[in-house]
């Protein structure tokens, strides 16, 4: 029993990682209705400048978030205007080859700057391991749990309450409409970006935390299982974001402690395939009704 | 004493010749249209399309199907650049402007197929109507402070206000995707009064509607204009609902206007006659 909750736990907390990540990839999808393959890379540059900043700049660990954070969204930013923003009117895969394009783009610069060799992250929070009833979580787990609920509450009451929420909102169902209503949907966009990023920021401190190590590649996985995360909950849905990236965080422990460690990762691919034969738009996407 | 009354929509001209209900002369008119032309690759699509349209005028845009009525509100709205020609809104040149910056200098439409947001709610989609006038700070938003509440209030209030005076107030916590046919109609028109126009753009609104909601919506149309004091143009097919209430009326054919006039000028006009119904005893 005590296995199975802590197992649970660590689930939960890896998941909520994951969702902080699919949180980008759905709300670019659902504003810009393009899939930033590179968002995955933005973990990795988030997790290198947390290195830097600590390591090398001695930062203060607060701050070396709050570098990380800045430093993504400028990059989030400065990709979407540089490589997404000319190809607003082109095909749908011209701008997927583009963001494949800028993902080894960054990787490669990463591997000119840092090498091959893997790094260390530094450890940003120190917080004391709880036990609940016999069930010990490390302080990381908890602490990366704490900090994405916060973090889904306060964007959920962004995106339903503000104006700009509403904008983001008006804009991911209709460009035209929204933009005849005064919406600047380039500003959207953009905005959309920046959140997105910053939230890559976060979750790669916690995934630099969790994993320790951290190559030019290191962006890769979390990014495909993001993804993953994303179109499991539904892609465009933020409510389905969040509830994919923890039900595959919470699967993922699972395989790994009652299965296999080995297959994990099929297994988690695995319940994705089945979802989407059952429910092709993902747990909580909306069903897509043709326009007449 | 209305003061849209019969006499004062009589169409006069301005010195430079255009039209304009009389009561309308001495404002700035709301719109003038010079000489607008769009081609799409080597089509004219639009062409040599001029129109003024009063402060206060109810103004229709009729014409056969494909005479390129639509694509005269894309141009007004800058979605569409016009190849040729200029746009004045409220005295001010559209030229080189994006669409939501000529939202934000007073024109506002509604669309020929419905095009709310289906998944917000009533009460939401009419807030986004009104983005141009919230004032809204971010900071104050992220800790609910005090400027945030008041200007979220007095958005709520106003919106709640436009959705009672077209009897919406009832569904506003409804999905707007959800409402039935004529409502979400009358909801694409508040969320375009939301914007506060001077000018609003109503492409078809009569669109799949029976001849008491045509009735209703003209009485609605006219009280719009007599609440707000603004401009209406509207394209419509449906010619008791325009010869009802329009004041001065363009008739499109191929792209290009054939005549212009008051309903009783347009309805006896031979060149308008042949448009609709194809030459007589040919």
């Amino acid at each position: 029993m005590i296995h199975f909750l802590q197992t649970l736990i660590s689930g939960l907390s890896l998941g909520s990682i994951y969702a902080l990540i699919a949180l980008g990839y759905t709300m670019v999808y659902g504003i810009a209705k393009m899939l930033n393959f590179a968002h995955g890379d933005i973990i990795m540059v988030g997790a290198y400048a947390a290195i830097v900043a600590v390591f090398q700049m001695k930062l203060p660990g607060l701050v070396a978030v709050l570098a990380a954070v800045l430093v993504c969204t400028v990059l989030g930013v400065t990709v979407e205007f540089l490589a997404y923003k000319p190809l607003r009117q082109s095909p749908p895969l011209t701008v997927l080859i583009t963001a494949i394009g800028v993902s080894y783009f960054l990787q490669n610069i990463a591997l000119l700057i840092f090498g091959s060799e893997q790094m260390a992250s530094p450890v940003i929070m120190k917080l004391p391991a709880l036990v609940i009833g016999g069930v010990q979580i490390d302080g990381i787990t908890w602490g990366t749990l704490a900090v994405t609920c916060i973090i889904m509450l306060g964007l959920t009451l962004f995106i339903n309450k503000t104006k700009m929420g509403k904008a983001m909102r008006a804009v991911s169902e209709d460009k035209g409409a929204a933009e005849l209503m005064g919406i600047s949907v380039n500003k959207t966009i953009t905005i959309t970006f920046a959140i997105g990023s910053a939230l890559a920021a976060i979750a790669s401190i916690f995934y630099g935390s969790a994993y320790v190590y951290i190559r030019p590649t290191t962006g890769a996985m979390p990014g495909i299982k993001a993804f993953t995360a994303a179109v499991f909950g539904g892609i465009g849905s933020i409510p389905g974001a969040m509830l994919g990236g923890i039900l595959l965080g919470v699967i993922e422990q699972f395989a790994k402690a009652y299965i296999s460690t080995l297959w994990s990762d099929a297994i988690v691919f695995g319940v994705l395939v089945v979802v989407l034969i059952v429910k092709p738009t993902g747990l909580l996407g909306k069903k897509i009704s043709e326009k007449v | 004493m209305n003061q849209y009354d019969k006499a004062s929509s009589r169409l006069v001209p301005y010195p430079s010749g255009a039209l304009v209900p009389e009561r309308d002369l001495h404002a700035m008119p709301v719109l003038e249209a010079r000489h607008l032309g769009i081609d799409f690759g080597g089509l004219t699509a639009v062409d040599d399309f001029s129109v003024t349209v009063g402060a206060t005028e109810i103004a229709g845009l009729i014409g056969p199907n494909g005479a390129g009525k639509t694509t005269v509100f894309n141009l007004l709205t800058n979605v569409y650049q016009p190849t040729r020609g200029n746009i004045m809104l409220n005295g001010y040149s559209t030229a080189g402007k994006s669409t939501h910056q000529v939202s934000k200098m007073g024109i506002a439409r509604t669309f020929q197929n419905i095009r709310l947001f289906s998944n917000m709610s009533v009460l939401d989609n009419v807030k986004v109507g009104m983005h141009n006038h919230i004032n809204e700070n971010l900071l104050a938003a992220a800790f609910h402070g005090f400027g945030y509440g008041k200007a979220e209030k007095a958005a709520a209030d106003s919106a709640m206000e436009l959705l009672d005076f077209f009897h919406l107030a009832d569904l506003a916590k409804a999905p707007a995707g959800s409402l039935p046919y004529g409502a979400q109609r009358r909801l694409e028109i508040v969320r375009a009064l939301a914007s506060q126009p001077r000018l609003l753009l109503l492409d078809e609104p009569a669109a799949g509607m029976n001849p008491s909601e045509t009735h209703e919506l003209m009485e609605n149309i006219r009280r719009i204009r007599d609440t707000f004091h603004i401009a209406i143009m509207l394209i419509e097919h449906d010619m008791s609902l325009v010869m009802g209430i329009c004041e001065g009326i363009c008739v499109l054919n191929y792209g290009r206007i054939i005549a212009k006039g008051s309903p009783e000028d347009i309805k006896s006009n031979p060149v308008v006659i042949e448009a609709y119904l194809g030459k007589q005893g040919g």
